[in-house]
């Protein structure tokens, strides 16, 4: 699985750090590093409801606050 | 010229050269014969404003065209003279000029070491040409200051001494063999001889080849001096015209600055001794006058190259144009390890040229962010900043080694310590070297040179989100 978390500007501004730092910490826990591929873009072109994170292609509007639950169902659920 | 753009008119006239190159080249309509047209569009009506008449001022106008779509393929400078456009300045070294009183204390002639100072029956000095050497130290020693020297304003630009007279065309000439590409010629230059090539047609190619940045996109990495520099919109401004002129994104070159922070700190730390690897003039030049020292020159890629690079690994077919207020730019993506990460280098100056060929009110623009890099990262485009940051560096990663650093702001400062550690007489173990007096902000290619952006710099950077360089850097890994 292919996760992609917009670093650009727009969406450094709305948390992708604390994003990127959360996703980090629960592919490690989860032991999922080898299915879980983590990487950065600069805009996926979906400034207005950053942060932006692909999932597969798929767009998603994280933030900090929701990256928890977002991680569970998007991610570990459907790896 | 309604709004203040540019610190002269020699700018103002590259820029119009510029601007009506790029119109052309975004109607694919840019062939020989629309020299003329373009020509006739920058030198208007029958009166000339410049030179001796229209006709020379068209015919300077063509070669800076020829300059502003690449200039002379077979010259690999990308700094050139324009042989026709140089007004072969008087280049009488040392002379008294009209306020020599006569004076009897003739401090000159004491000063003189070469005996070259004798007096005419005013008692005013005379300068023995065939033995002066233009030392400069009777002009040092007259309480007048009556005797000037009379350098061409190239030559004195040059702290390097890479030009000098063509003895055939008593036009400036270039030795590549010095050149560092700095600039500081063609900001110099009152009549605009010396020119910078450009890509901008290139550039705007591939912005139309993407296809709106279907077939690949198009990155925009600005350097942090961009802030002091548009002063008649915001940052966020520019960046929406950059957005508007077909870039996919607009990334900062600092949050590169922070990730070369980190590595030089590092390398410091393991060899002890270091030159800094950012300002791509200072680098040519420990090549080209200090080649013992090479290997001392920091092993990391530009804070350019270095954001370049990551780009280029998330996104492969990535086209990447960096714009900042640098010529010597233009110089180090030739390098072998630069040739791949960025395609092509733009000017502020260009990137005017370029936004106002679209016509994009830049000022009526909605603001869009521009928040990569930490402030640390941002602080590179004035002189001390890299030391300030590498000392930040230092400090995050715990590093056991203790920052001694010498500041060099501008070639002259460089050379000094450049010559000091050359000779094995270290008192510091960083320098941090900047061609341009002021550091970035002093750049050639800049809009503005003013007192101020330093502080602008600085301000600048107090507003980056990030407010340390390990949190910066920590999204990409």
């Amino acid at each position: 699985m292919k996760v992609t978390i917009c670093i650009g500007s727009s969406c450094h501004l709305k948390g992708s750090r604390q994003v990127v730092e959360a996703l980090q910490n629960h592919v490690r826990e989860a032991n999922l590093q080898d299915k879980v591929e983590l990487g950065g873009a600069f805009c996926i072109g979906n400034c207005q409801n950053g942060v932006s994170v692909t999932v597969d292609g798929v767009v998603h509007s994280v933030n900090p606050d929701n990256v928890d639950s977002f991680f569970e169902n998007e991610i570990k659920s459907k790896v | 010229m309604k709004t203040r753009k540019f610190d002269t008119q020699v700018q103002y006239l590259k820029y119009k050269v510029l601007r009506e190159v790029a119109r052309h080249a975004w109607d694919d309509n840019l062939v020989f014969e629309h020299f003329n047209d373009i020509a006739k569009t920058v030198v208007k009506g029958k009166e000339p404003t410049m030179r001796c008449c229209i006709y020379k001022e068209r015919a300077i106008v063509s070669e800076r065209i020829k300059l502003a779509c690449g200039g002379d393929k077979s010259n690999p400078n990308v700094i050139e003279v324009i042989d026709i456009a140089c007004d072969e300045c008087p280049l009488g070294g040392y002379k008294v000029t009209e306020s020599c009183r006569g004076c009897i204390a003739h401090r000159c002639e004491d000063a003189c070491k070469v005996g070259a100072i004798s007096f005419d029956k005013n008692q005013k000095a005379v300068i023995d040409k065939d033995k002066c050497v233009n030392c400069g130290k009777c002009a040092a020693a007259c309480p007048y200051s009556a005797i000037q020297d009379f350098k061409r304003p190239c030559e004195r630009s040059c702290k390097v001494g890479a030009i000098s007279m063509d003895k055939e065309t008593y036009a400036a000439s270039i030795d590549n063999d010095k050149c560092i590409s700095c600039g500081a010629c063609v900001y110099m230059c009152p009549f605009g001889a010396c020119m910078d090539k450009s890509s901008i047609t290139d550039v705007i190619k591939i912005l139309k080849e993407s296809d709106g940045n279907k077939n690949y996109k198009v990155y925009a990495v600005t350097a942090p001096a961009i802030n002091a520099q548009f002063t008649y919109a915001k940052t966020g401004q520019v960046v929406a015209a950059i957005k508007k002129l077909g870039f996919h994104s607009v990334v900062e070159a600092a949050l590169g600055a922070d990730m070369v922070a980190l590595e030089e700190s590092a390398e410091l730390a393991e060899k002890g001794f270091l030159t800094t690897s950012c300002c791509p003039a200072f680098v040519e030049y420990i090549h080209k006058f200090y080649p013992t020292l090479v290997p001392n020159i920091s092993h990391n890629l530009s804070p350019m190259a270095k954001i370049s690079q990551y780009i280029k690994t998330i996104d492969p077919t990535s086209k990447i144009v960096f714009i900042g207020p640098c010529t010597a730019k233009k110089m180090e993506i030739k390098r072998d390890e630069v040739k791949d990460l960025v395609d092509y280098v733009l000017t502020f100056e260009e990137l005017q040229a370029l936004i106002d060929s679209r016509d994009i009110p830049i000022a009526e623009l909605e603001e869009e962010a521009l928040d990569n890099a930490s402030y640390f990262g941002r602080i590179f485009a004035r002189s001390g900043g890299v030391t300030d940051a590498v000392k930040q560096a230092v400090k995050e990663q715990n590093l056991d080694i203790e920052l001694n650093p010498a500041v060099c702001n501008g070639i002259e400062e460089c050379k000094k310590a450049l010559l000091l550690a050359s000779k094995g007489i270290r008192k510091n173990n960083f320098i941090e070297g900047m061609a341009c007096v002021g550091g970035c902000i002093g750049g050639a290619g800049n809009l503005t040179h003013e007192e101020k952006d330093a502080k602008q710099v600085d301000k600048y950077a107090e507003q980056a989100l990030e407010k340390t360089i390990s949190d910066a850097v920590s999204m990409l890994k």
